[in-house]
């Protein structure tokens, strides 16, 4: 037995839809490979009924996520970390082949990643005291404003950073409440449908990020045009695919990302700031009367 | 022809070989004439091969509905939905607003078709009449004490009376199933007959068997047996109001039963499974039943309903969907 050679279990990437891992409705898969060109794995192609069906997810997951506390959200995101962290190794392989980057540098982009994590989760509390607040108004009304999410986003993760890219565009979606529908990167989705994995098992309920990968312009288009997508973020299309896309999208008036210029490669690395967060909230203003009533001097 | 060649040998001593359907009706009367030959009769039906059907009812269900036939579909079945409220919370407001969703499903597109009905609780059929006035929407109302059923024949009863004096075009009764189980199929016969002449000309009875408390596939087979003999013009799977509701295969059991009973007595029955049905993927699953096991006869809504509410918005947005090719969303539907 002992000079047996064992042969190697091969991992089936699969979707990550509502909390669960499906194959695409359609069957199909396509090949990964990486950088040299050598193959890597199968991943599913989704088609657009993978979409439809992420989106009912999304929208299903919405109410109990966005009414979590946000104290709450924050913990759940660190949670990712804290799980990422114990598979880190396994990350750093995964983005090292997608990318062809060296180990080292692999290390350093899944480092960021995990960080990043980190970073929204401590932002989910205190978004509201930075957009929202008290405003000054000229009348007896204490008028308040504060962020609320938008809804279900379809997300277009970034063509060329798998993971780091990835994770900066996801974590600030639902950070603030929205739930996600994204759309892995085409040439190399296979970080983010192990990202799916560590979701899973990180308490953040199921549906809220929902994973696809497959041809982008083929998933977005549906994605853009459904009536029941709140907003969508462009970041991983193309000049052409995005106007396509914003057109479509401006049936139903969604709220709409789309990182400027588009021909310069953006710098995962550098500070995110907050302007993904901000970019998918609604601002809810409350005027609410102040003053006595009546004779008994008691007030609002 | 061979399941009523089938019935005839094993009945020919109850029933004589009929050759126009009033006779076969006629002959048909002698099981009723008691306890006995009911029970008789009843339990002299072949058992329901239960692997077997739920295998045809699942291989039925796999079927591929496209483009042009699904968009068929749809408006065939928008035109099928009892749209049902029986909840202890309606208000007139409510059954108002039922009523006219009921006339003009889709409000943006005019092209869609009425639904078949609006079923609501018997004190709310005059306001539901009043709602869907003017149109071809049928008013149906659950009567006989529904959903236990439980109480004396005599408030039942006067349950369905005021029901028809206040308008309603159909009437859903629920048969004792405590009577049924309890082998009293006469009692259940009895009813069932005393209902059917409350609801006098104008009303249709639906008969509500409750399938998932009949525990057995071969009961689900000899309530509906029990129920057309006893002059239902339709058999209902279910109130809607317990655990299990309509399935496809009990859906299909029954259909069978209506194919039969009609290919023996010339008369024809609809059937109504109720409950449960809450996309136009079960739909569709359910019409294709229909068309394979009774054809066409029974593809109008005079002789098939859908009992629901939360369905017709699904088959709203389906069509959206095929008028527009967008995914259209709860947003563009009513909150019912």
């Amino acid at each position: 037995m002992s000079d047996m050679t064992r042969l190697t279990v091969f991992k089936t990437y699969k979707l990550y839809v509502g909390g669960k891992f499906p194959r695409s409705e359609s069957g199909r898969v396509y090949e990964v490979i990486d950088s040299k060109g050598n193959w890597l794995a199968n991943a599913p192609l989704s088609s657009r009924k993978d979409a439809r069906d992420a989106v009912v997810a999304a929208r299903k997951a919405f109410g109990g996520w966005a009414g979590n506390t946000a104290y709450l959200r924050g913990q759940i995101l660190y949670r990712v970390a804290e799980m990422l962290e114990g598979r880190r190794e396994q990350f750093v392989r995964e983005v090292a082949d997608a990318e062809g980057l060296s180990k080292s540098k692999a290390s350093a982009q899944v480092d960021a990643a995990i960080d990043r994590w980190v970073w929204y989760a401590g932002w989910t509390d205190k978004i509201s005291q930075v957009v929202g607040g008290g405003n000054p108004v000229a009348g007896p009304f204490f008028n308040l404003s504060t962020p609320e999410p938008t809804g279900v986003v379809a997300v277009l993760a970034p063509q060329e950073s798998s993971f780091l890219g990835l994770v900066s565009v996801i974590a600030p979606v639902i950070a603030t409440g929205n739930t996600a529908v994204v759309i892995a990167s085409e040439k190399s989705p296979l970080p983010a449908l192990s990202l799916g994995e560590v979701l899973a098992t990180s308490d953040l309920p199921g549906g809220v990020v929902n994973i696809l990968s497959g041809r982008t312009a083929e998933i977005a288009t549906p994605l853009a045009a459904h009536q029941d997508v709140n907003a969508i973020d462009l970041t991983g299309a193309d000049e052409v695919l995005a106007k396509e896309l914003e057109i479509a999208a401006a049936d139903n008036l969604k709220r709409l990302l789309r990182p400027q210029p588009v021909d310069n490669p953006v710098n995962w690395a550098a500070d995110p700031g907050t302007h993904r967060l901000t970019a998918f909230l609604e601002t809810k203003t409350v005027w609410h009367p102040t003053g006595s009533l009546g004779a008994s001097g008691s007030s609002y | 022809m061979g399941v009523y060649s089938r019935y005839a040998r094993r009945y020919a001593r109850l029933v004589t070989m009929p050759t126009t359907a009033p006779t076969a009706a006629r002959a048909l009367a002698d099981v009723t004439a008691s306890d006995s030959t009911l029970r008789r009769f009843l339990h002299g039906l072949p058992g329901v091969d239960a692997v077997g059907l739920e295998a045809r009812a699942a291989s039925l269900g796999t079927r591929s509905i496209k483009t042009t036939a699904k968009a068929y579909a749809i408006d065939l079945a928008i035109s099928m939905v009892d749209l049902t409220t029986l909840e202890g919370a309606d208000t007139p407001g409510k059954v108002r607003a039922l009523g006219a969703k009921a006339v003009h499903p889709d409000p943006t597109d005019r092209s869609t078709p009425a639904t078949a009905a609006v079923c609501v609780y018997p004190d709310m059929v005059a306001v539901a009449k009043e709602a869907v006035a003017g149109s071809d929407v049928k008013v149906a109302s659950v009567a006989t004490a529904f959903p236990a059923g439980r109480a004396p024949i005599a408030v039942k009863l006067a349950d369905v009376r005021e029901a028809v004096a206040a308008g309603a075009d159909e009437i859903d009764m629920v048969i004792d199933r405590g009577a049924f189980l309890a082998g009293k199929y006469l009692k259940v016969y009895d009813e069932i007959t005393a209902v059917k002449e409350a609801c006098g000309t104008s009303a249709r009875l639906k008969v509500i068997f409750e399938t998932g408390e009949l525990s057995t596939y071969d009961n689900i087979r000899r309530a509906s047996w029990l129920g057309m003999l006893a002059g239902a013009d339709f058999i209902k799977t279910s109130t809607g109001k317990v655990a299990v509701n309509a399935t496809p295969a009990n859906t299909l059991l029954m259909l069978e039963a209506v194919r039969d009973f009609r290919a023996q007595t010339g008369v024809q029955v609809g059937v109504k499974p109720a409950g449960g049905i809450r996309t136009s993927k079960d739909a569709i699953k359910f019409l294709v039943l229909v068309n394979e096991t009774v054809g066409e006869d029974w593809l109008d809504n005079h002789w098939f309903r859908f009992g629901a509410s939360s369905l017709l918005n699904d088959l709203l947005m389906q069509r959206q969907k095929l008028a527009t090719g967008r995914y259209s969303g709860p947003d563009y539907v009513t909150v019912d």
